[in-house]
């Protein structure tokens, strides 16, 4: 797990030249694996969270979110580069069992990737992919929260959210998860091999806060706003769980048994949860569709994240059908009852089915319930799981509350209402998806 | 001379178009349209989010006939159209006070 490994390279290089005259070179199979499994997790948002968002908004609407996805991308990029990797991964003052300011956030040293080099190594891999790698998650997880917020955000609100959502929340959590000795949460004993605190709680509070403060589409819930291509949502599905395999078993950061395990692991709480999901819409709705069966594919991706590199196959299966199970009632029921309009289930779904897998991860880990990690007592990690679903829960409700809110007071977060009716496609990009004719 | 204005569902045009070709009725114009009738809609279910869908897509085809024609064209569309299952459409016969073919001016029966 990568929590456990940024080496303080030039303090290790005197001991490695005594022990083998040959500079430390990265492992080929690591690094072509690590090289594969960035541009699939690249592919979970572009197209693939882009399209599976796209197909479910109405069709004057889909080009804005195809933008929101992409522009998210390319936005979250530099300042990845500028200050993101340095504020997340810069471990300086950080110590094992000590807990100070850089327990939660990172320093300025490496920014603007200050110290890389082509020869620069994270374990086995060139540090320039681990910084690819993990740009990718920071990339997906503002991504996620545009499904809250769809259909009626400003493009230019939406811009100025993204950075300061990710540097002063996504950037905080990714730290004090997986930095290392020291992180406040890495400390504590969470289990989050993969990122399902970091990225799906955490996103799915912040989408479930930022669909309150924004409000309502006009016309929701009495003007039907059914999906407009399911076809789109079906194939976005599809690539999110193709490269949802460079999110779970990239996060070994090597080509060993952990990746092969988190493999084998992530088809089957998948699948799992489409089963789940599917069969309990089939009794209560009466009808099978292919919304509830993407929908319960995702549920189940996301709630086998954090628990890849330390469940077993059984514990895997009961994971994915319980995640999609819950989801379904979530996404179906429970935002009706609220009456928020979370227009695309990114509580429902993310939130929901990430506290799922967060928690279940602890016991799901011990050797006596199938799993491989280190946990002996279960009870005891489910409460160590409980704390770290807990703190990133209000972390990210306060954060995102705060920063939704200063937008909304100074240049504001909603188009008009002329603008809403139009369509965010020609309302804002000034084209439309669909010239048929 | 009438003008016959029928509501099918889209699946029975061809049967149509034969069945008024035996009759003789040498052209048509034929609309994708929606509405509903007696059938209403139908429900649609996303992810717990119900909509009724009140207007269904069927065919309207419009031809105009002599006199003479309109009783067995009327039961060409109906027998052509018939399903037995509700929503198989209506037809509308309505009087038609002039026809003119553009390209020759010939007028009513001599334009049909």
């Amino acid at each position: 797990m990568r929590s456990k490994s940024l080496l303080a390279l030039p303090a290790l290089l005197p001991t490695l030249a005594v022990a083998q005259a040959a500079t430390p070179k990265p492992d080929s199979g690591d690094t072509a694996w690590m090289l594969t499994a960035t541009m699939l997790v690249l592919l979970m948002t572009i197209p693939g969270l882009a399209l599976f968002y796209g197909g479910m908004v109405r069709a004057k609407n889909l080009l804005s979110v195809l933008m929101q996805c992409f522009a998210i991308t390319a936005l979250v990029t530099v300042l990845w580069v500028v200050y993101g990797y340095s504020v997340a991964f810069d471990t300086t003052g950080m110590a094992a069992g000590t807990t100070n300011l850089h327990s939660f956030v990172g320093g300025f040293g490496r920014a603007m990737l200050a110290g890389l080099a082509p020869g620069s190594l994270y374990n086995t891999i060139p540090e320039a992919v681990f910084v690819m790698f993990q740009m990718t998650f920071a990339i997906i997880t503002p991504a996620l929260i545009v499904g809250a917020i769809a259909e009626r955000m400003k493009f230019s609100a939406l811009l100025v959210f993204t950075g300061l959502w990710f540097t002063f929340v996504y950037l905080p959590i990714a730290h004090m998860v997986w930095s290392g000795p020291g992180s406040f949460l890495g400390d504590l004993g969470v289990l989050d091999f993969a990122g399902g605190t970091v990225v799906h709680i955490n996103a799915g509070i912040a989408g479930l806060v930022g669909c309150l403060v924004i409000g309502k589409r006009r016309g929701y819930p009495t003007t039907p706003m059914p999906p407009h291509n399911l076809g789109y949502t079906l194939i976005g599905a599809s690539m999110l769980w193709l490269g949802w395999f460079g999110f779970n078993a990239g996060s070994a950061v090597a080509a060993n048994g952990s990746a092969g395990m988190a493999m084998l692991v992530t088809q089957i709480a998948t699948a799992a949860a489409a089963i789940g999901w599917t069969v309990v819409e089939w009794i209560t709705h009466r009808r099978p569709s292919v919304l509830g069966i993407a929908s319960g594919a995702v549920a189940g991706l996301v709630a086998i994240t954090p628990a890849a590199g330390t469940c077993g196959p059984g514990g895997a299966l009961v994971l994915g059908l319980l995640s999609g199970v819950i989801c379904f009632f979530c996404a179906t029921r429970l935002k009706r009852y609220f009456g928020y309009d979370d227009s695309l289930d990114v509580f429902g779904v993310h939130a929901v089915a990430g506290i799922v897998g967060a928690l279940l991860t602890g016991p799901l880990a011990a050797p006596a319930l199938g799993g491989f990690g280190t946990v002996t007592e279960p009870g005891m990690q489910l409460w160590i799981q409980f704390k770290g679903v807990a703190f990133t829960v209000v972390y990210s409700a306060v954060l995102s509350y705060a920063i939704f809110k200063g937008i909304a007071v100074t240049m504001g977060l909603r188009v008009d209402e002329e603008q809403e009716q139009v369509g965010l496609d020609i309302a804002l990009h000034e084209e439309r998806a669909y010239n048929l004719s | 001379m009438k003008w016959i204005n029928a509501i099918i569902k889209p699946f029975t045009l061809d049967d149509v178009r034969e069945a008024l070709a035996d009759v003789g009725v040498q052209g048509m114009t034929v609309t994708e349209v929606k509405g509903f009738g007696r059938q209403h809609g139908h429900t649609e279910l996303y992810r717990g989010a119900e909509y009724v869908v009140d207007f269904l897509p069927k065919l309207k085809i419009e031809i105009a006939v002599t006199d003479d024609q309109v009783e067995r064209a009327v039961e060409a569309i109906g027998n052509a159209a018939r399903t037995g299952k509700i929503g198989d459409g209506k037809i509308f016969v309505i009087d038609l006070e002039q026809a003119i073919r553009i390209r020759t001016q010939e007028v009513d029966a001599d334009a049909l």
